[in-house]
């Protein structure tokens, strides 16, 4: 499925300037696609826009070649699979109850969970790894554990996109390498993926292509190998660095230097 | 535990407590006496006190007790805030003051109606200036400045009511904190049809929307991902969340922890599925309330104890105690 966005400007109420300012983007259906770029630089508004949470000010944004505000919202939760940044979770609940709620675009009111319900709820337990867990409580997972059961709630969505804010922010590298991994073998399954993240690396590693943000507008779109480029990398963070290749992946590789 | 299995013990528990409540008080009453009051043979007397007196009363409990234990779990949902109880809006305030401004007039005695419809009155204005003010930064209703702005109303009619009791005779004064103690004393048939017709419906609208309020107590974005007219159900469901508290101010006064203890210990019990837990929390609550209030009228009897010192004694131990078995390290 296919995400575009024309001209984007986004301004939050009370702001005087724009948090997304006119950004053209466009992710192929079917790519595993990187959102990178400063804090504060507008990665978390374009996902906003791009589910239509955010109103734009003037352009449009494009879910399968549909202006976003023009999908109904429970047909855009069957096909698109979103995880936010953080949620807090003041009740008890367990894994298999919030995994389930994936569902909730599926069904009507007051409808029940059927046996195709229950079948995508096992299988994005399964394929998340998170099946032996299913009956704990969410307070009682860590940090990586709960991010897997966000994004099996996504999955049981089945969805045919997945967009992600930062999922593995605060994890260490074996959790969030499992994720990534996670997101690859999605998109080898066919799903398109956005994923906002900080990691230059990984993202240049895992991504088919990579747009970079600074300030609200586009500093670079492209492969890896072209965003990666160190007078941008540089300009955009305002920090000295290099690039090099890493010998073992075979992708570009980020080093920031002394200013 | 199984939800079912809650459910039909909490209807064993409302229908032992519903008759405990027809049975005792400050003259006690047979079980054949009830059936021949309800089949219209037996003594005047009893039936007179079955009829008219203990039934209401024990329906306005459960009628006031189940809407405060789903208009609580509702705005724990909605505020996403564990603390919350119906009366976290300002609402408890709103019909304080109007009780209070009837009190201060001496006209309570012109007719049974005027103090609960000035208690309603009071409410309803308190919800309209709750929500006007939440709503004016924008399109959207930021709970948080829903929260903020239902402590600064309360804490304006709190000022309101001190102004008026400060100026007011000692009799009324004494009225006025008997009657924000909360009491189902004045208990009638009017009452008990008026609460019933006003509480049911909008409880079971809230039950119907069990699902939306799963995923807004996750978090309103996630909400939104999944698919949910978060606006609307936001909307929706604290309006009719806070008019059930209303008219339970406006017939029994401010009774506390009903609300706050039951959805928890139903939470505790089967879990956050609004599903169970809404139902659930009105079986709960109602029985929970028809419980308090028989301990309420009988512990010094024939003086009655106000109801909400009762919910509180119980409510907090039990609270306490289910609190401590729940923690993991309890």
């Amino acid at each position: 499925m296919r995400f575009e966005t024309r001209g984007l400007v986004i301004t939050y109420p009370g702001q005087s300037r724009p948090a997304l300012n006119g950004v053209n983007m466009s992710a192929p259906s079917g790519s595993f696609y990187a959102v990178l770029g400063p804090n504060g630089s507008g990665k978390s508004t374009l996902m906003k826009g791009l589910l239509g949470v955010a109103n734009p000010d003037r352009g449009t944004a494009l879910v399968a070649e549909r202006n976003v505000g023009d999908w109904d919202r429970k047909a855009l939760a069957r096909v698109i699979g979103a995880v936010s940044q953080s949620e807090t979770v003041s009740f008890p609940i367990t894994v298999r109850e919030m995994v389930a709620m994936g569902r909730y675009p599926h069904l009507r009111p007051l409808e029940g969970e059927g046996e195709k319900d229950r079948a995508a709820i096992r299988e994005a337990l399964e394929v998340c790894d998170v099946t032996s867990l299913a009956n704990r409580d969410l307070s009682t997972l860590s940090g990586g554990e709960l991010q897997r059961v966000r994004i099996a709630r996504a999955l049981a969505q089945e969805p045919r996109a997945l967009v992600l804010d930062e999922p593995t922010s605060s994890l260490d590298i074996k959790h969030e390498m499992e994720i990534l991994e996670l997101l690859k073998q999605s998109v080898a399954s066919g799903l398109t993926v956005i994923l906002i993240t900080h990691g230059l690396d990984l993202a240049a590693r895992f991504a088919d292509r990579m747009l970079l943000l600074s300030e609200g507008q586009v500093a670079a779109e492209g492969t890896p190998d072209e965003v990666m480029n160190e007078e941008t990398l540089a300009e955009v963070y305002g920090w000295p660095v290099i690039v090099e290749w890493e010998p073992t992946t075979g992708s570009p590789r980020v080093t920031p230097l002394h200013s | 535990m199984s939800k079912t299995k809650l459910g039909f013990l909490l209807v064993v528990v409302l229908m032992v407590t519903a008759l405990l409540g027809v049975l005792f008080g400050s003259v006690p009453i047979l079980i054949s006496e009830i059936w021949d009051a309800l089949t219209g043979d037996g003594q005047e007397v009893h039936r007179d006190i079955v009829l008219n007196f203990r039934l209401p009363r024990v329906l306005l409990a459960a009628f006031v007790g189940g809407g405060l234990g789903v208009a609580g779990a509702t705005f724990q949902a909605l505020l996403r805030n564990p603390l919350a109880e119906p009366y976290i809006l300002g609402i408890s305030g709103g019909a304080s003051f109007g009780a209070v401004s009837v009190l201060s007039l001496g006209v309570a005695a012109a007719g049974s109606w005027t103090l609960p419809l000035a208690a309603f009155a009071g409410a309803l204005l308190a919800i309209f200036l709750v929500f006007r003010v939440a709503t004016s930064t924008g399109r959207v209703m930021d709970v948080r400045i829903l929260l903020l702005s239902g402590v600064v109303i309360a804490a304006f009619f709190s000022a309101c009511i001190a102004f008026i009791l400060s100026i007011s005779p000692a009799q009324t004064v004494q009225s006025a904190v008997l009657w924000s103690m909360g009491s189902l004393a004045g208990a009638d048939w009017d009452r008990v049809v008026i609460a019933g017709a006003y509480t049911m419906p909008a409880a079971v609208m809230l039950i119907v929307l069990a699902r939306p309020l799963n995923l807004m107590a996750i978090g309103e974005e996630t909400a939104y991902y999944l698919g949910t007219n978060v606006e609307g159900v936001k909307r929706i469901s604290l309006v009719v969340a806070a008019l059930i508290t209303a008219a339970s101010v406006s017939v029994a006064g401010v009774i506390g922890f009903v609300g706050l203890v039951v959805p928890h210990t139903v939470r505790i019990l089967v879990g956050s599925d609004h599903r169970g837990l809404l139902p659930l929390s009105f079986l709960g609550g109602a029985a929970f309330l028809i419980a308090a209030d028989f301990i309420a009228r009988l512990v010094l009897s024939p003086i009655e104890i106000p109801i909400g010192v009762i919910t509180a004694f119980i409510g907090v131990p039990f609270f306490l105690v289910l609190l401590r078995q729940s923690s993991p390290n309890g």
